[in-house]
């Protein structure tokens, strides 16, 4: 399992715009760049992204080799109403990882 | 002799020093390069993006081109009547032209992406949202990509 | 070659005061080092806290909050090995000598990750040397290998470091080489690194042949790079260009 940071409030107000931000560890081999023995390197690298909101998709992103190591990704949403937020990253070499988290809105 | 990391990249750094003058003095006249444009048209579906409505934020100058901050953002009330859709980036010199695609909608509530990108050398960078009405905006910018020395070799 | 830096030295501020390498980053890389929701290196944080769980370190040291200000003094003495050991060495010792099992090797992702973890709790406390009089040698050793000319561009680390700090060696700033922030994030690495890997690449810089990791000489550059940056703030993880 890759590490990840999700980074967003616990609960929010009703109607309220909240900033998510996440990390995910990987390498983004972007199968471009020669190893040390000269050979090219295989591209592995995160090729989706997704959060899904009480069974609602709110931000996806399809990810290129330009995506930095460790890839970052910013985004908001709206509160509208108590539940849980899935985030799952996508890629090369049948890469898939979820993780969850609930917000609270009041 | 080949010459160590630290004294090459010093030598490129300085064609780069020049080369910055360049940019800035050709830059209105300057043509993107037939990837990035193919690119740009392959997203909108041939059609031509306004200029402006966008906001493409990145650091002119950069230290290292290993993870370069980039953030996007969408003027847009981002109501179910009126809301970006898309926001793609797209670069004119690493081996592909695409960088990142977003999809969203109202449940955004704001139309701003931030992520971290690679740049293997200097180039333009264009940002294309694409509208709910079907419309597309661009912003486009110029980073200047300087060279770690002492890398690992 | 030696005529050659100083025409590579553009003239810039010579700094006075002690500075970290941080002082002489983008607002940018700052930004990312300054947020820990932004921090690459944070992720080797988290996996550094699951490690403490489940590579028993928990089992003897409890919460990791324990070691708070370990970070700071070393490399510290090793009564075993009758010299210096580095904070990575302690931990590879507990491993081989207290759990009996092979350690994680140097700059493994695990390894860096125990390593960030303990570094991260002494984060903003004062680097604080032991004052261990059996540690003159070692100190006395790793100033002797900083003056020392190497490489094949016959530089010594004094020659940039000390003499050229807050110059541009080219595009880059050069530091002042105070270890605060280490294990850090480096975006060249694209990755973590420990300070030794940092020694590596500078090495390599000046075209001389590195040590293998883990090898008395950057313990020993390591202590009196800790002595030298006596009272500067830890940032450990930090982030570098
Ligand atoms: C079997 C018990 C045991 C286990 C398991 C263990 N340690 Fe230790 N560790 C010790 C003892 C005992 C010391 C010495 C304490 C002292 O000198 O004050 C020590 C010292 C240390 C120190 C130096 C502390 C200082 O104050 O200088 C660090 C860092 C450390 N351990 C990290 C770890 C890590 C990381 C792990 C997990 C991989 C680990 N230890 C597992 C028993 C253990
Ligand atoms: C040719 C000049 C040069 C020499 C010689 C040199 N370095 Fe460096 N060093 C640099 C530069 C430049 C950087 C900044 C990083 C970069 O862009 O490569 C750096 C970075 C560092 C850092 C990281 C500081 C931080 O903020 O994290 C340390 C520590 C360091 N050097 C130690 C040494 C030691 C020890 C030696 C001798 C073995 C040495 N350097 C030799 C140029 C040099």
């Amino acid at each position: 399992m890759a590490r990840v940071l999700i980074n967003l409030p616990r609960t929010a107000r009703r109607g309220e715009v909240v900033e998510i931000r996440t990390l995910i560890q990987h390498v983004m081999e972007t199968g471009y760049r020669p190893g040390a023995d000269g050979v090219v390197a295989p591209r592995d690298i995160i090729t989706g992204f997704t959060c899904v909101y009480n069974n609602e998709e709110v931000f996806a992103a399809e990810l290129a080799p330009a995506i930095a190591a460790n890839p970052f990704l910013s985004f908001s949403l709206v509160a509208a109403e108590s539940g849980i937020l899935a985030f799952t990253w996508t890629g090369d070499n049948g890469f898939e990882q979820t993780e969850t988290r609930s917000l609270t809105v009041t | 002799m080949s010459l160590p990391s630290c004294l090459r990249s010093g030598i490129e750094r300085r064609a780069l020093g020049a080369g910055l003058l360049a940019v800035a003095l050709l830059r209105p006249a300057r043509a993107e390069r037939p990837g990035l444009r193919e690119a740009v048209l392959g997203f909108t579906g041939g059609a031509e993006p306004a200029e402006g409505g966008v906001t493409l934020d990145i650091p002119p100058l950069v230290e290292n081109g290993n993870t370069v901050p980039v953030t996007i953002a969408v003027e847009s009330p981002m109501t179910e009547e009126a809301h970006v859709r898309r926001i793609a980036l797209f670069n004119e010199r690493n081996p592909q032209p695409h960088v990142v695609t977003a999809r969203l909608g109202p449940r955004a509530g704001r139309a701003r992406l931030s992520t971290r990108m690679r740049l293997a050398t200097s180039q333009r960078l264009v940002a294309v949202a694409e509208m709910s009405d079907g419309s597309f905006r661009s912003a486009n910018a110029d980073v200047i990509v300087t060279l770690a020395a002492c890398v690992e070799s | 070659m030696r005529r050659l830096l100083p025409l590579l030295l553009l003239l810039g501020a010579v700094a006075e005061a002690r500075e970290s390498g941080f002082a002489l980053m983008s607002p940018e890389t700052q930004a990312m080092q300054r947020d820990d929701d932004a921090n690459p290196a944070m992720l080797w944080v988290e996996e550094g806290r699951a490690l403490w769980e489940s590579a028993g370190c928990s089992g003897c040291h409890g919460d990791v909050a324990g070691m708070r200000g370990v970070a700071a003094r070393y490399p510290a003495f090793d009564a075993a090995g009758g010299g210096p050991v580095d904070l990575a060495g302690r931990i590879a010792q507990c491993q081989e000598a207290r759990q009996h099992r092979m350690p994680f090797a140097r700059e493994s992702g695990e390894a860096l990750a125990l390593a960030a973890l303990v570094g991260l709790q002494s984060r903003g406390m004062p680097i604080s040397p032991p004052e261990d009089p059996r540690l003159a040698p070692a100190l006395a050793r790793g100033e002797a290998l900083y003056r020392e000319r190497r490489g094949q561009l016959d530089l010594s680390c004094g020659q940039c470091h000390d003499e050229n700090a807050g110059r541009r060696l080219a595009g880059s700033p050069i530091p002042e080489a105070h270890p605060t922030g280490y294990p850090l994030y480096r975006l060249e690495w694209q990755g973590m690194g420990s300070l030794q890997r940092r020694l590596r690449n500078c090495m390599t810089g000046v075209r001389s042949e590195p040590y293998a990791y883990g090898a008395p000489e950057y313990v020993a550059i390591e202590l009196f790079l800790m002595r030298r940056a006596a009272g500067m703030a830890l940032e450990t993880p930090a982030v570098r260009p």
